[in-house]
């Protein structure tokens, strides 16, 4: 009878564990099945002219340079203002706030940050940056509306680098006549430099994919040369592969899956920067 | 001649508990004062005060001063970057900074604004061979200072703080956790030291209290139960509960 | 010199405290100006309109409780996928995998936290749709179940990343009392190991559907966009429309200061709205967790 029982339970075990098991892997396989295939999908469409050339025939043929160019400048844009801005917020968060009740709503404020739709990011861009200010749709306001998107993921991941940095090291600064600054950022700030960097691209990462925010805010359907300024709209990859995938008919199949697999390319890559140069930091780390 | 005279000196933790109870002391420049008793005594926040490091942390000053040079380095106007070049600090464990051992011993120079090399460079020199480490880290240092034994380190951190030539170099257990051997190394260098400046040590043990002190102060539960040199404390202590202590009774 | 070097260090800490309340200012700016232009649907559009069931704006028929619908069934059925999926890969993850498996999922699951959302909904639209049209003998495979697929996917790792921390920091000695009682790995796990680490994936399922209320560009390109009120088990299987993809698919059109651009503004509201709670509530979750730590602690 107890034995019975006993091997009831692991049988029971066994097929919970095989179920589990299965769970993870239609989890994780479609991943995979995504990536590979787009990218079988997608290959033979991208050659130089596609990644280097202007879209004509109504988008229809040719290259999508402007919106590989275009995502560029949003996520350098995005940078400019994001990065500043994010880890000095984290360097104030681990290096001078106290646990006080204001301490506490910014972090509140973070959490909420993070999680607003990108949507709405897109009506709040349209409302402060393109009307209100005034920079019409544009990449200024484009990268503004990414860059506060942006912010909590900087702010957090910059943060707990930071923090990890031994407190030691900042007593011993300052008790070698360092000032609070100098401490950070001469020690604090280099220690904690490639988990900022980390956190950076992944933030970037998002912003890169996005397409929400910048439906109103700084993205163009179709553009016959390269935006000129910050104040231009742009083309952007993943706004383009929406475009051509749902508002142009007859657009040929080739074309949507070499500009998926650029954008994903183009993601893909910075996730896989941001791993090596986390993995590389790790290894050589003195503490 | 005394070096620091600290009068009256009241401590608390920021939730009110009390730290040290009226404090009055004077330091005599050129000995080794030891200040010791069991652990929570209040002494390592003794130390903390005279170079102001407690401002970090969630302690304040009640009542009292402290005089170095006759001046009060707990007025708020006290410029404390100033102080703490004065006012040298080797901690329990070794901390090294994450760079190499030269700059590791360049790193508080910098901060005041050497750029000088030869300056720079001298300062090392001087500053290995006093803490009793030049012949061993002579030719690599450009190594990273973290590859160097715990023995090693310890003797940097305190090269690092003679590298800013301070007048006053306070030790908190600095050989707690070491090997008897760099133990000796290190109180050898302190007796070279004191020659030159004025020298505040925590021990880590009764023993090492009574193998270094010139002058000895017994804390006990914040406050300071009795001062004297060292010799007399030892062998003669006037009051019962430093006599407990040093026999071994309690602690 | 000094003083110099103290003016400095003055003007950084000042913009370094500054940029610390920056987070707080984004949050007031953004909800004052969804206020600022959203508010105005209050006045212009009846209640009695905004609140029916006809959205068709070019005749002034704003009634966002289609979209409404649209979005709770989609987000439904997205956790309906999200969660178990969700929960059952950080239990295998934390539980079950040997270590060099973990550090091949763990990544990929990350890797679809990266992926852009427009290229999930591009797949969606030529593969998944047309497949699940076949398979399921729909008329159309743009339909609300398409988006749940899609947004499930989307949902899963926060769901993963967050639980599987949660379960991570339930202390091994949990797990090992459990065993010495003669559990076996299967019943630690669901009377220990999860209860333990309850309130850390209660938070993961709460941002995981927030994320999923909040997507927009995936369920804009495969729910078909019809805004018809989704009540039953069923529309599950046809149309519909989210309250993110309404305002993605019209906000482009609309004339600036016009009764459709206000109340695409005032969509956006309660979208904020929902989404301050979700994640205050989720974040408060875990505070509560964190302060009955500390008391058993001390």
């Amino acid at each position: 009878m107890k034995r019975i029982f006993s091997l009831n339970r692991h049988l029971i075990e066994r097929l919970g564990f095989g179920l589990l098991t299965l769970m993870a892997l239609l989890t994780v396989l479609p991943i995979v099945g995504v990536v590979i295939y787009i990218l079988a999908q997608g290959a033979p469409a991208v050659s130089l002219e596609f990644l280097t050339g202007f879209p004509h025939d109504g988008m229809r043929a040719g290259g999508i340079l402007p919106a590989i160019i275009g995502t560029l400048y949003l996520t350098i844009g995005t940078a400019v203002f994001s990065v500043p801005l994010g880890v000095a917020a984290a360097i104030y968060l681990s290096e001078y706030a106290s646990d006080t009740g204001l301490t506490r709503l910014i972090r509140i404020a973070i959490i909420n940050l993070a999680g607003i739709p990108s949507v709405v990011y897109g009506l709040f861009g349209l409302g402060l940056f393109v009307l209100f200010l005034q920079f019409g749709t544009s990449i200024l306001a484009a990268s503004l509306t990414l860059s506060i998107m942006t912010l909590p993921v900087i702010i957090s991941t910059a943060e707990e680098s930071l923090r990890a940095v031994p407190q030691a090291f900042r007593t011993v600064s300052i008790s070698l006549g360092a000032t609070r600054w100098q401490t950070i950022r001469r020690i604090v700030l280099k220690e904690a430099l490639p988990g900022i960097l980390t956190g950076v691209i992944l933030g970037l990462e998002r912003a890169a994919g996005e397409t929400a925010p910048i439906l109103f805010t700084g993205a163009a359907f179709f553009l016959p040369r390269l935006p000129g300024s910050p104040f231009d709209a742009t083309m952007a990859l993943p706004y383009h592969l929406f475009v051509i995938s749902t508002q142009v008919p007859e657009m040929p199949i080739q074309i949507q899956y070499g500009t998926a697999l650029v954008l994903l390319f183009f993601v893909l890559g910075m996730n896989l920067i941001a791993t090596v140069i986390r993995s590389r930091a790790r290894a050589k780390r003195q503490w | 001649m005394n070096k620091i005279v600290i009068e009256n000196l009241s401590l608390q933790y920021s939730d009110g508990t009390e730290s040290l109870r009226d404090i009055s002391m004077s330091i005599r420049t050129n000995a080794i004062t030891v200040l010791f008793g069991p652990a929570g005594g209040g002494k390592s926040t003794l130390l903390r005060c005279l170079n102001r490091l407690n401002d970090l942390t969630e302690v304040k000053a009640v009542g009292g001063q402290i005089l170095l040079d006759g001046e009060n380095i707990l007025d708020p106007g006290t410029d404390t970057i100033a102080l703490r070049r004065k006012v040298g600090m080797v901690f329990a464990r070794p901390v090294v900074l994450p760079m190499s051992i030269r700059q590791n011993l360049t790193y508080g120079l910098e901060l005041a604004g050497e750029k000088r090399k030869s300056r720079l460079d001298e300062a090392v020199e001087r500053s290995l061979k006093l803490a009793a480490i030049w012949e061993e880290v002579k030719d690599r240092l450009d190594d990273p200072a973290i590859a160097l034994s715990g023995g090693q380190q310890q003797r940097i951190c305190l090269a690092r703080v003679l590298a800013l030539q301070p007048e006053v170099i306070l030790l908190d257990e600095p050989t707690s956790g070491l090997d008897p051997i760099s133990t000796g190394k290190v109180e050898t260098a302190l007796q070279e030291l004191k020659k030159e400046y004025t020298v505040i040590l925590v021990p880590h043990s009764v023993q090492q209290a009574g193998r270094t002190a010139d002058y000895a102060a017994f804390f006990l539960q914040g406050e300071l139960v009795e001062y004297n040199d060292g010799k007399s404390l030892f062998t003669t202590p006037k009051d019962k509960r430093t006599e407990d202590y040093i026999t071994g009774r309690f602690g | 010199m000094e003083k110099t070097l103290n003016w400095r260090e003055f003007i950084i800490t000042r913009a370094i405290k500054a940029s610390g309340y920056s987070a707080i200012v984004f949050v007031a700016l953004i909800f004052f100006f969804l206020l600022r232009e959203g508010l105005p649907a209050l006045v212009e559009v009846p209640l009695s309109t905004l609140f029916s069931v006809r959205w068709y704006p070019i005749e002034s028929y704003f009634g966002i409780l289609p979209l409404i619908t649209g979005s709770i069934i989609v987000t439904i059925g997205a956790a309906l996928i999200a969660v178990p999926f969700g929960i059952g890969t950080a239990v295998f993850i934390s539980e079950i995998a040997p270590r060099w498996l973990r550090e091949i999922i763990k990544p990929l699951v990350e890797l679809l936290g990266g992926l852009p959302s427009v290229v999930l909904g591009f797949l969606g639209i030529l593969v998944l749709s047309p497949f699940l049209r076949r398979f399921l003998d729909l008329p159309t495979g743009l339909t609300a179940f398409t988006g749940s697929l899609l947004l499930g996917g989307i949902a899963v790792p926060t769901v993963v990343s967050i639980a599987e921390d949660a379960l991570d920091a339930v202390p091994r000695s949990y797990r090992e009392g459990a065993w010495a009682l003669g559990a076996t790995r299967w019943q630690t796990i669901w009377r220990v190991t999860l209860p333990a680490a309850r309130s850390g994936v209660l938070t993961g399922i709460m941002l995981g559907i927030g994320r999923a209320i909040g997507e927009t560009m995936a369920v804009m390109m495969v729910t078909g966009n019809a805004p018809v009120l989704a009540l039953t088990p069923g529309s599950l299987f046809s149309p519909a429309r989210t309250m993110t993809a309404t305002i993605a698919a019209e906000m482009g059109e609309v004339a600036n200061a016009s009764v459709h651009y206000h109340v695409l503004f005032f969509i956006g509201m309660v979208l904020f709205i929902i989404s301050l709670i979700v994640n205050i509530a989720a974040s408060s979750v875990v505070f509560r967790s964190k302060k009955r730590a500390e008391r058993v602690l001390s």
